[in-house]
Protein backbone atom coordinates (compact mmCIF):
# COMPACT_ATOMS: atom_id res chain seq x y z
CA UNK A 1 0.00 0.00 0.00
CA UNK A 2 1.50 3.37 -0.83
CA UNK A 3 1.01 5.96 1.62
CA UNK A 4 -1.30 8.19 0.80
CA UNK A 5 0.55 11.61 2.04
CA UNK A 6 -1.91 12.54 4.52
CA UNK A 7 -0.81 13.38 7.76
CA UNK A 8 -3.60 10.38 9.21
CA UNK A 9 -1.34 7.89 8.40
CA UNK A 10 0.31 6.44 11.73
CA UNK A 11 4.15 6.54 11.20
CA UNK A 12 5.05 8.89 8.38
CA UNK A 13 4.16 11.84 9.31
CA UNK A 14 4.91 15.24 8.05
CA UNK A 15 3.07 19.03 7.88
CA UNK A 16 3.41 22.27 5.99
CA UNK A 17 7.43 21.79 6.09
CA UNK A 18 7.32 22.37 1.67
CA UNK A 19 7.80 25.42 2.99
CA UNK A 20 10.20 24.65 6.19
CA UNK A 21 13.87 25.22 5.47
CA UNK A 22 15.03 25.99 8.32
CA UNK A 23 17.49 24.45 10.60
CA UNK A 24 15.55 24.81 13.65
CA UNK A 25 16.60 22.66 16.90
CA UNK A 26 12.56 22.55 18.08
CA UNK A 27 10.46 19.12 17.29
CA UNK A 28 8.25 20.99 15.32
CA UNK A 29 10.84 22.30 13.48
CA UNK A 30 12.15 18.71 13.08
CA UNK A 31 8.81 17.62 12.26
CA UNK A 32 8.59 19.54 9.15
CA UNK A 33 11.57 18.40 7.61
CA UNK A 34 11.04 15.07 8.35
CA UNK A 35 7.59 15.40 5.94
CA UNK A 36 9.47 17.51 3.55
CA UNK A 37 11.58 14.92 2.90
CA UNK A 38 8.80 12.40 2.75
CA UNK A 39 7.14 14.73 -0.13
CA UNK A 40 10.05 15.21 -1.69
CA UNK A 41 11.44 11.25 -1.78
CA UNK A 42 8.16 10.63 -4.47
CA UNK A 43 8.96 13.97 -6.52
CA UNK A 44 12.30 12.69 -6.97
CA UNK A 45 11.56 9.37 -8.05
CA UNK A 46 9.04 10.78 -10.79
CA UNK A 47 10.90 13.75 -11.75
CA UNK A 48 14.78 13.15 -12.54
CA UNK A 49 15.18 16.20 -14.66
CA UNK A 50 14.17 18.17 -11.60
CA UNK A 51 17.29 20.72 -10.28
CA UNK A 52 18.90 19.44 -7.54
CA UNK A 53 18.18 21.68 -4.76
CA UNK A 54 18.62 21.12 -1.17
CA UNK A 55 16.22 18.71 -0.59
CA UNK A 56 16.35 16.77 -4.00
CA UNK A 57 20.47 16.25 -3.02
CA UNK A 58 19.00 14.80 0.43
CA UNK A 59 16.59 12.50 -1.05
CA UNK A 60 18.43 11.46 -3.60
CA UNK A 61 20.93 10.21 -1.04
CA UNK A 62 18.41 8.68 0.96
CA UNK A 63 16.78 6.95 -1.78
CA UNK A 64 20.18 5.27 -1.99
CA UNK A 65 20.56 4.74 1.17
CA UNK A 66 17.69 3.05 1.22
CA UNK A 67 17.93 0.95 -1.74
CA UNK A 68 22.01 -0.14 -0.60
CA UNK A 69 20.58 -1.26 2.76
CA UNK A 70 18.38 -3.46 1.00
CA UNK A 71 15.21 -1.53 2.72
CA UNK A 72 13.53 -0.48 -0.73
CA UNK A 73 14.50 -1.95 -4.06
CA UNK A 74 13.59 0.73 -6.97
CA UNK A 75 10.93 -1.79 -8.43
CA UNK A 76 9.47 -1.04 -4.83
CA UNK A 77 9.89 2.66 -4.94
CA UNK A 78 8.32 3.05 -8.62
CA UNK A 79 5.03 0.44 -7.63
CA UNK A 80 4.35 3.20 -4.73
CA UNK A 81 4.75 6.56 -6.73
CA UNK A 82 2.66 4.99 -9.70
CA UNK A 83 -0.07 3.91 -7.37
CA UNK A 84 -0.24 7.38 -5.61
CA UNK A 85 -0.70 8.47 -9.36
CA UNK A 86 -2.88 5.85 -10.47
CA UNK A 87 -5.26 7.30 -8.09
CA UNK A 88 -7.90 10.08 -9.28
CA UNK A 89 -11.16 12.49 -8.66
CA UNK A 90 -13.04 9.26 -10.90
CA UNK A 91 -12.95 7.08 -7.93
CA UNK A 92 -14.85 9.69 -5.69
CA UNK A 93 -17.28 10.10 -8.64
CA UNK A 94 -18.38 7.06 -8.75
CA UNK A 95 -19.32 6.75 -5.03
CA UNK A 96 -21.18 9.52 -5.39
CA UNK A 97 -22.69 8.66 -8.54
CA UNK A 98 -23.91 5.41 -6.83
CA UNK A 99 -25.35 7.19 -3.54
CA UNK A 100 -27.49 9.90 -6.22
CA UNK A 101 -29.27 6.45 -8.02
CA UNK A 102 -29.52 4.16 -5.08
CA UNK A 103 -30.76 5.83 -2.10
CA UNK A 104 -29.80 2.97 -0.03
CA UNK A 105 -26.40 2.99 -0.71
CA UNK A 106 -26.42 6.91 -0.05
CA UNK A 107 -27.76 6.20 3.62
CA UNK A 108 -24.99 3.61 4.47
CA UNK A 109 -22.47 5.91 2.59
CA UNK A 110 -23.33 8.34 5.01
CA UNK A 111 -23.34 6.22 8.26
CA UNK A 112 -20.28 4.53 7.31
CA UNK A 113 -18.13 5.71 4.40
CA UNK A 114 -15.63 2.96 4.36
CA UNK A 115 -17.86 0.14 4.41
CA UNK A 116 -19.59 1.80 1.87
CA UNK A 117 -16.85 2.21 -0.44
CA UNK A 118 -15.61 -1.17 0.29
CA UNK A 119 -19.17 -2.78 -0.98
CA UNK A 120 -17.93 -1.01 -3.91
CA UNK A 121 -14.56 -2.55 -4.35
CA UNK A 122 -12.74 0.73 -2.99
CA UNK A 123 -9.86 0.44 -0.64
CA UNK A 124 -9.86 3.16 1.60
CA UNK A 125 -7.62 1.45 4.35
CA UNK A 126 -4.65 4.05 4.17
CA UNK A 127 -7.58 6.67 5.48
CA UNK A 128 -7.93 6.32 8.90
CA UNK A 129 -11.41 7.13 8.85
CA UNK A 130 -13.69 8.11 5.81
CA UNK A 131 -16.51 10.81 6.41
CA UNK A 132 -19.13 11.45 3.39
CA UNK A 133 -21.14 14.24 4.12
CA UNK A 134 -24.71 15.20 2.06
CA UNK A 135 -25.24 19.03 0.82
CA UNK A 136 -28.68 19.75 0.66
CA UNK A 137 -30.55 22.33 -0.50
CA UNK A 138 -30.28 24.13 3.54
CA UNK A 139 -26.93 23.39 4.02
CA UNK A 140 -23.59 23.24 2.34
CA UNK A 141 -20.06 21.97 3.44
CA UNK A 142 -16.56 22.70 2.04
CA UNK A 143 -13.23 20.99 3.03
CA UNK A 144 -9.81 22.47 3.91
CA UNK A 145 -6.59 21.71 5.83
CA UNK A 146 -5.40 24.57 7.52
CA UNK A 147 -2.53 22.26 8.54
CA UNK A 148 -0.98 21.07 5.58
CA UNK A 149 -3.11 19.32 2.45
CA UNK A 150 -5.16 16.43 3.80
CA UNK A 151 -7.09 15.09 1.73
CA UNK A 152 -9.15 11.91 0.81
CA UNK A 153 -6.56 10.79 -1.92
CA UNK A 154 -7.53 7.17 -2.34
CA UNK A 155 -11.10 8.23 -3.35
CA UNK A 156 -10.03 11.90 -5.14
CA UNK A 157 -6.27 11.50 -6.02
CA UNK A 158 -3.77 14.37 -5.66
CA UNK A 159 -5.09 17.85 -4.51
CA UNK A 160 -5.50 20.39 -6.59
CA UNK A 161 -2.32 23.20 -5.86
CA UNK A 162 -4.81 25.73 -4.94
CA UNK A 163 -6.02 23.37 -1.92
CA UNK A 164 -2.13 23.56 -0.50
CA UNK A 165 -1.83 27.12 -0.89
CA UNK A 166 -1.53 29.48 1.60
CA UNK A 167 -4.46 31.57 0.55
CA UNK A 168 -6.85 28.88 0.35
CA UNK A 169 -5.87 27.57 3.95
CA UNK A 170 -6.53 30.62 4.92
CA UNK A 171 -8.77 32.23 3.64
CA UNK A 172 -11.11 29.26 3.56
CA UNK A 173 -11.53 29.73 7.59
CA UNK A 174 -11.96 33.34 7.69
CA UNK A 175 -13.83 34.15 5.04
CA UNK A 176 -15.45 31.16 3.34
CA UNK A 177 -18.22 32.88 1.72
CA UNK A 178 -15.29 35.18 -0.08
CA UNK A 179 -13.47 32.16 -0.74
CA UNK A 180 -16.51 30.53 -2.71
CA UNK A 181 -17.13 33.82 -4.30
CA UNK A 182 -13.55 33.66 -5.76
CA UNK A 183 -14.20 30.24 -7.14
CA UNK A 184 -17.46 31.70 -8.76
CA UNK A 185 -20.00 30.28 -6.07
CA UNK A 186 -22.33 32.12 -4.27
CA UNK A 187 -24.83 30.24 -1.54
CA UNK A 188 -27.71 32.00 -0.89
CA UNK A 189 -27.62 33.98 2.80
CA UNK A 190 -29.90 31.89 4.22
CA UNK A 191 -27.88 28.70 3.54
CA UNK A 192 -25.85 26.84 6.56
CA UNK A 193 -22.17 27.02 5.18
CA UNK A 194 -20.06 24.56 7.02
CA UNK A 195 -16.22 24.84 6.57
CA UNK A 196 -14.63 21.70 7.76
CA UNK A 197 -10.82 21.78 8.85
CA UNK A 198 -9.74 18.06 8.01
CA UNK A 199 -6.90 18.66 10.57
CA UNK A 200 -6.67 14.99 12.13
CA UNK A 201 -8.01 11.37 11.12
CA UNK A 202 -10.64 11.85 9.25
CA UNK A 203 -10.95 12.54 5.55
CA UNK A 204 -14.08 13.77 4.05
CA UNK A 205 -15.99 13.25 0.56
CA UNK A 206 -19.07 15.79 0.20
CA UNK A 207 -21.97 13.89 -1.82
CA UNK A 208 -23.21 17.15 -3.78
CA UNK A 209 -26.82 17.96 -4.25
CA UNK A 210 -28.12 15.78 -7.66
CA UNK A 211 -28.54 18.73 -10.20
CA UNK A 212 -31.70 18.78 -11.56
CA UNK A 213 -33.19 17.61 -14.77
CA UNK A 214 -31.24 14.17 -13.97
CA UNK A 215 -34.34 12.17 -13.12
CA UNK A 216 -34.02 8.43 -14.13
CA UNK A 217 -30.67 8.73 -15.28
CA UNK A 218 -28.18 5.53 -15.14
CA UNK A 219 -25.40 5.69 -13.13
CA UNK A 220 -23.15 5.87 -15.45
CA UNK A 221 -24.22 8.74 -16.67
CA UNK A 222 -24.90 10.90 -13.23
CA UNK A 223 -21.55 9.63 -13.16
CA UNK A 224 -20.02 12.19 -16.02
CA UNK A 225 -21.34 15.48 -13.66
CA UNK A 226 -19.73 15.14 -10.84
CA UNK A 227 -16.42 17.08 -10.42
CA UNK A 228 -13.77 17.11 -8.50
CA UNK A 229 -14.45 20.63 -6.68
CA UNK A 230 -17.53 19.66 -6.16
CA UNK A 231 -16.88 16.41 -3.83
CA UNK A 232 -14.47 19.37 -1.67
CA UNK A 233 -17.21 21.02 -1.99
CA UNK A 234 -15.90 24.39 -3.27
CA UNK A 235 -17.79 23.62 -6.60
CA UNK A 236 -21.39 22.11 -7.71
CA UNK A 237 -21.30 19.15 -10.22
CA UNK A 238 -22.18 19.94 -14.05
CA UNK A 239 -25.46 20.32 -15.06
CA UNK A 240 -26.97 18.54 -17.91
CA UNK A 241 -26.92 21.29 -19.96
CA UNK A 242 -23.31 21.66 -18.79
CA UNK A 243 -22.36 18.49 -19.78
CA UNK A 244 -24.17 18.40 -23.04
CA UNK A 245 -21.86 21.51 -24.02
CA UNK A 246 -18.53 19.73 -22.96
CA UNK A 247 -19.27 16.78 -24.99
CA UNK A 248 -20.38 18.88 -27.99
CA UNK A 249 -16.97 21.00 -27.57
CA UNK A 250 -14.98 17.40 -26.79
CA UNK A 251 -16.71 16.64 -30.18
CA UNK A 252 -15.43 19.63 -32.34
CA UNK A 253 -11.99 19.27 -31.01
CA UNK A 254 -11.65 15.71 -31.77
CA UNK B 1 -22.53 2.60 23.12
CA UNK B 2 -19.09 2.97 24.22
CA UNK B 3 -18.69 5.35 27.28
CA UNK B 4 -17.36 8.42 26.28
CA UNK B 5 -16.34 11.76 28.81
CA UNK B 6 -18.19 14.10 26.35
CA UNK B 7 -21.43 13.62 24.08
CA UNK B 8 -23.08 15.00 21.58
CA UNK B 9 -24.16 18.40 22.13
CA UNK B 10 -21.56 18.73 25.15
CA UNK B 11 -20.35 22.39 25.18
CA UNK B 12 -16.63 21.98 25.18
CA UNK B 13 -13.80 24.67 25.46
CA UNK B 14 -10.86 23.43 23.68
CA UNK B 15 -7.80 24.03 26.07
CA UNK B 16 -5.66 27.05 25.92
CA UNK B 17 -2.67 24.94 25.40
CA UNK B 18 0.75 25.59 23.59
CA UNK B 19 3.04 22.58 23.73
CA UNK B 20 6.57 23.01 21.83
CA UNK B 21 5.98 19.72 19.93
CA UNK B 22 3.84 19.01 16.95
CA UNK B 23 0.08 18.39 18.09
CA UNK B 24 -3.21 18.92 15.25
CA UNK B 25 -5.11 21.39 17.51
CA UNK B 26 -5.24 24.38 14.97
CA UNK B 27 -4.39 27.90 17.03
CA UNK B 28 -7.35 29.52 16.16
CA UNK B 29 -9.92 27.81 18.26
CA UNK B 30 -7.69 27.18 21.12
CA UNK B 31 -9.75 28.87 24.19
CA UNK B 32 -12.64 28.78 21.82
CA UNK B 33 -16.08 27.29 23.01
CA UNK B 34 -17.73 24.86 20.58
CA UNK B 35 -20.30 22.07 20.69
CA UNK B 36 -19.92 18.10 20.21
CA UNK B 37 -21.28 17.00 17.14
CA UNK B 38 -19.92 13.69 16.96
CA UNK B 39 -17.64 10.91 18.34
CA UNK B 40 -15.29 9.20 15.91
CA UNK B 41 -13.62 6.96 17.90
CA UNK B 42 -10.12 6.01 19.51
CA UNK B 43 -7.48 7.32 17.63
CA UNK B 44 -3.52 7.11 17.79
CA UNK B 45 -2.05 10.18 19.45
CA UNK B 46 -0.06 12.55 16.90
CA UNK B 47 1.64 14.47 19.35
CA UNK B 48 3.44 10.93 19.76
CA UNK B 49 3.68 9.44 16.72
CA UNK B 50 5.41 12.52 14.93
CA UNK B 51 7.97 11.46 17.01
CA UNK B 52 8.55 8.29 16.20
CA UNK B 53 6.36 6.90 18.81
CA UNK B 54 2.90 4.15 18.72
CA UNK B 55 1.35 6.82 19.32
CA UNK B 56 -0.45 4.91 22.46
CA UNK B 57 -2.94 5.36 24.49
CA UNK B 58 -5.41 5.98 22.04
CA UNK B 59 -7.33 9.43 22.22
CA UNK B 60 -10.81 10.11 21.69
CA UNK B 61 -11.71 11.89 18.83
CA UNK B 62 -14.73 14.57 18.36
CA UNK B 63 -16.33 16.58 15.55
CA UNK B 64 -16.31 19.89 17.47
CA UNK B 65 -18.38 22.24 15.87
CA UNK B 66 -18.26 26.05 16.48
CA UNK B 67 -20.14 29.14 15.11
CA UNK B 68 -17.54 30.59 12.60
CA UNK B 69 -18.44 33.88 14.40
CA UNK B 70 -17.02 32.86 17.91
CA UNK B 71 -13.42 32.25 16.47
CA UNK B 72 -12.62 35.33 14.77
CA UNK B 73 -12.72 39.14 15.53
CA UNK B 74 -14.28 39.57 12.44
CA UNK B 75 -17.56 38.79 10.61
CA UNK B 76 -16.35 35.84 9.17
CA UNK B 77 -19.64 34.46 7.69
CA UNK B 78 -23.87 34.57 8.18
CA UNK B 79 -25.00 33.93 11.71
CA UNK B 80 -26.04 30.27 10.87
CA UNK B 81 -22.51 29.46 9.35
CA UNK B 82 -20.37 27.10 10.96
CA UNK B 83 -16.83 25.52 11.79
CA UNK B 84 -16.44 21.99 12.01
CA UNK B 85 -12.84 20.81 13.29
CA UNK B 86 -11.22 17.57 15.13
CA UNK B 87 -10.33 17.69 18.44
CA UNK B 88 -8.94 14.79 20.90
CA UNK B 89 -10.29 14.47 24.05
CA UNK B 90 -7.25 16.01 25.89
CA UNK B 91 -7.75 19.21 24.43
CA UNK B 92 -11.65 19.48 25.86
CA UNK B 93 -12.67 20.46 28.85
CA UNK B 94 -16.63 21.24 29.46
CA UNK B 95 -17.71 24.43 28.97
Amino acid sequence: MAHSHDHGNGHRHHHHGEHERTYSRDPAAHNARMQSDDAYREGAVAQVEHDLDYYQVRVTALLNLLREKGILTTDEMRRAVEEIYGQSPAIGSRVVARAWADEGFKERLLADADAACAEMGIDTSGINRVVALENTDSLRYMVVCTLCSCYPRQLLGQPPTWYKSFPYRSKAVTDPRGTLKDLGLEPPDDVELVVIDSNADCRYLIVPRRPRGTEGWSEARLFQLVTRDSMIGVGDPLTPEELEEAARAAEQSA
Amino acid sequence: MEETRFRAGDRVRVKEMHPDGHHRTTYYVKGKTGVVNRYFGRYANPENLAYGGDGLPLRELYWVEFDINDLWDHEAGRKQDKLCIEIYEHWLEPA
